[in-house]
């Protein structure tokens, strides 16, 4: 039997309670899996990552000539969520959002959350994902962050917390839909017994989202995905999301401003576009506003939005909210704005800039994990536990050179799930992303992308450091498993 | 549809076509060689036939058939070797991904991975199988989009590339071959010569169809056969019918109306070959006929860039 020797050991286990007790909603999976020999699951395996390989689904690999593609590894063995634990997630992600979206329209308008004294002044003005050219904006029908994805994660106890927010161009929908396509063909007979929450509407959502925000008194709108192209590692989720919702996948080569309003150049001539899904950064957008050297950006595209011709999805300026400092603030934001407590906890996050902060982490630096506020897919970042002494002081230099640039927070235990590497089982640490839209009402997607630290021990998860990606099942509220 | 996305459509159909092409030379030069003493050999032709000697004499030297074989399939660093052109055409593929149809770029995407391999195997002996293969990939994907693609815009586009490609590349191999097999008028008609002549007709699948049509084997008729005959759909006048047909249908415009310049060049093209005898043909000289056959084929292509295009395409 696979799991026999399988312990998950001191650790929280999405799938196991203890060694030979699977959890409740696991029970199925389990015993189906115990059914099939070592052999057959590794072909399962193998069978699943060739299938997403044909597909397409590969990021290019920088760093090499030869063009040489990789898929996202990818594990056959999923991470399950139960229904009490979603409900209770969909609720506190729909909050956030709520709350990050006000906090936006506010402090590009108002400023009253910076006026009261909740947030200081200088935490938003030093920000460099704060754009003065978005002061006064006001985006349609007041969204801002259209598509997020916010990364949780769940500690030795079992309790969940929000790591952090990407609220510019959070990527990674299309392994969700794409693992789950494969997944339905590993393990029919599970997804025919158990009641796994379906995915697959996601573009529809996606779509209506968009749609929700074009210039008013258009009969028939047109969508367009923005991709900084094909060498981009996210192109693939760019051609899929446009494929998806059958909306025209478009360069910044193919769109130019004339007439007053954005168009994109086709064998007919100009056509006009009334959204626009970008995903490409905020200071590429547009010569013009942001970085004059830009090459991807479409001169004068702000001065369309700014007239209300053209939806952008996200709004330009989101990035702030992506900002670590800033989302050690989003409690006090939640209580600020809605009155509510935050039904998610944050990680408890130290801000270097702070004196007593700064000193304690100092201190502590072989405890903690330390974070560069504006980075993102791993980098700038110190595991404390795991880190030479020699990257420790290098670190502290960088804190006390820049305080405002760090923050750090204990280092959790990141829950696990069994991972097949080499023919056996490994508890593997995971955290989740799950994606929501901002449209008409906020949707939650169910699950979300889990991903995986491959390399024993590490607790890193993003592809870049050598991460994978699981499946991520939801139970459906009230299902008998 | 943008401009961007017809522009990939066409080059990753010229692609492909131009990549079975070259596997069309190579295979039957293979199979002619079986069947010729070992003095006879020739090489060169295959090099002529590309309008690439330069690049392979500076490259390769000497047309040994090791030297022709991988020049022509598996060297990445000129652009039209079989291995250049499928890497093109699924560059192109994947730049559009979202237009054509996932089956179209799964089987370009199986096609890539197949050449790639055979690229890392071993030589010349397993050759052949591969490049039936390459044939077949391409005859694959042509169907795959014939019958998983809307016929639309981007469809007539491909297949627009596909036709002039073909044209040009079998004007090509009959301009060669009839340079290198009628370098005077004393050698026709010995046995070698016959056997010459139907792998020339093989070379583009047509040794077949023409023998249902014309029986017996003389260089008149298959230089008729090749040019001019209306059905056979490797002939240079049933490509220019196609490609016609499927700009009218991108454009909205009737035949023998022209409203742009595509429309008038192919369409001149097009109704000069609907008129012309072969006999017509051998009096300005077939060599003159095909070289102006070709610069009229290329300046159809810079004239849909023109018209259609003109956003740098990805090469």
């Amino acid at each position: 039997m696979n799991f026999d020797n399988y312990d998950p050991g001191d650790f929280y286990d999405e799938l196991f309670l203890a060694k030979s007790q699977p959890r409740p909603d696991a029970v199925l999976l389990v015993e189906r899996i115990n059914s099939l020999t070592m052999e057959e699951l590794m072909q399962r395996q193998k069978a699943a990552q060739q299938a997403l390989f044909k597909l397409g689904a590969t990021f290019n690999v920088y760093s090499d000539n030869q063009g040489t593609e990789r898929i996202l590894p990818f594990d056959i063995i999923p991470r399950i969520v139960s229904a009490a634990d979603w409900r209770w997630l969909e609720q506190g992600l729909k909050q956030r959002i709520h709350a990050l979206n006000l906090f936006l329209t506010d402090i590009y308008n108002e400023q009253k959350i910076l006026k009261d004294g909740v947030i200081p002044e200088n935490v938003i003005s030093s920000s460099k994902g704060f754009l003065h050219p978005c002061l006064g904006l006001q985006p349609p029908k007041g969204i801002w962050c259209h598509i997020s994805g916010i990364d949780l994660v769940r500690d030795r106890d079992g309790q969940w917390y929000v790591l952090e927010d990407n609220m510019r161009c959070p990527s990674g929908i299309s392994y969700v839909l794409e693992n789950r396509r494969v997944m339905k063909s590993t393990f029919p007979m599970v997804f025919n017994q158990m009641s796994i929450l379906p995915v697959d509407d996601y573009p529809g959502q996606l779509l209506e989202t968009l749609l929700n925000v074009a210039p008013s008194g258009l009969p028939d709108p047109t969508v367009a995905v923005l991709t900084p192209g094909m060498y981009n590692s996210a192109y693939f989720e760019h051609s899929f999301l446009a494929q998806q919702m059958g909306v025209e996948l478009v360069e910044g080569r193919d769109l130019v401003v004339a007439d007053g309003y954005l168009q994109m150049r086709t064998t007919k001539g100009l056509k006009r576009v009334d959204v626009l899904y970008r995903r490409i950064d905020d200071d590429f957008l547009d010569p013009l506003a942001f970085r004059p050297d830009s090459m991807l950006g479409i001169p004068g595209l702000m001065e369309v939005y700014k007239n209300g011709r053209l939806a952008l999805a996200n709004a330009p300026g989101t990035g702030v909210a992506d900002d670590k400092v800033i989302y050690a603030y989003v409690p006090k934001m939640v209580k600020y704005y809605l009155g509510e407590d935050q039904i998610i906890p944050n990680v408890p996050t130290y801000l270097c800039w702070e004196e007593h902060d700064q000193k304690y982490v100092l201190e502590n630096l072989d405890k903690l994990v330390v974070k560069a506020a504006n980075e993102s897919g791993g980098y700038g970042m110190l595991v404390g536990p795991h880190a030479t002494p020699e990257q420790r002081e290098d670190f502290a230099h960088r804190i006390t050179a820049n305080p405002r640039n760090y923050i750090a927070q204990p280092t959790l235990c990141l829950s696990r799930v069994p991972t097949l590497i080499d023919g056996a089982f490994e508890g593997c640490h995971v955290d989740l992303r799950p994606y929501i839209l901002y449209g008409k009402d906020i949707y939650v997607s169910p699950g979300g992308f889990t991903r995986v630290a491959l390399r024993r021990g590490s607790l890193v998860v993003n592809s870049s450091q050598g991460g994978g990606g699981k499946d991520t099942w939801v139970i459906a509220e009230g299902a008998q498993q | 549809m943008l401009s961007r996305v017809a522009d990939s459509i066409y080059w990753l159909n010229r692609y492909v076509e131009r990549a079975e092409n070259v596997a069309r030379f190579v295979d039957v030069n293979i199979n002619l060689l079986l069947d010729s003493p070992i003095a006879a050999q020739q090489w060169e032709p295959l090099v002529y036939t590309t309008g690439d000697q330069h690049f392979f004499q500076q490259h390769y030297g000497e047309p040994t058939a090791d030297n022709v074989i991988q020049f022509l399939t598996f060297d990445r660093t000129y652009p039209n070797s079989i291995i250049s052109c499928v890497t093109a055409a699924r560059e192109n593929a994947r730049s559009v991904r979202e237009i054509i149809s996932s089956e179209m770029w799964e089987q370009i995407n199986d096609f890539y991975f197949m050449v790639k391999d055979a690229s890392q195997g071993p030589h010349l002996s397993a050759l052949s199988d591969f490049f039936a293969k390459v044939k077949l990939a391409s005859h694959l994907f042509a169907g795959v989009m014939d019958s998983t693609m809307s016929h639309n815009e981007g469809w007539h586009f491909g297949h627009i590339g596909r036709m002039l490609e073909r044209a040009d590349k079998t004007a090509r191999i009959l301009d060669v071959k009839y340079f290198i097999l009628l370098p005077s008028v004393k050698d026709v008609g010995t046995p070698l010569d016959e056997l010459q002549w139907i792998a020339l007709l093989k070379s583009t699948s047509g040794y077949e169809m023409y023998r249902k049509c014309q029986h017996r084997i003389t260089p008149q008729g298959i230089a008729s056969f090749l040019i001019l005959d209306r059905e056979f759909p490797r002939s240079i006048q049933s490509c220019l019918i196609h490609a016609e047909r499927s700009l009218h249908r991108i454009t909205g415009g009737t035949p023998g109306i022209w409203r742009n310049p595509v429309e008038r060049a192919l369409g001149k093209l097009r109704a000069e070959l609907d008129y012309i005898t072969i006999e017509e043909i051998n009096q300005q000289g077939l060599h003159e006929f095909l070289d102006q056959l070709e610069i009229s084929l290329n300046d159809i292509g810079t004239k849909m860039f023109e018209l259609f295009f003109a956003l740098e395409p990805l090469r």
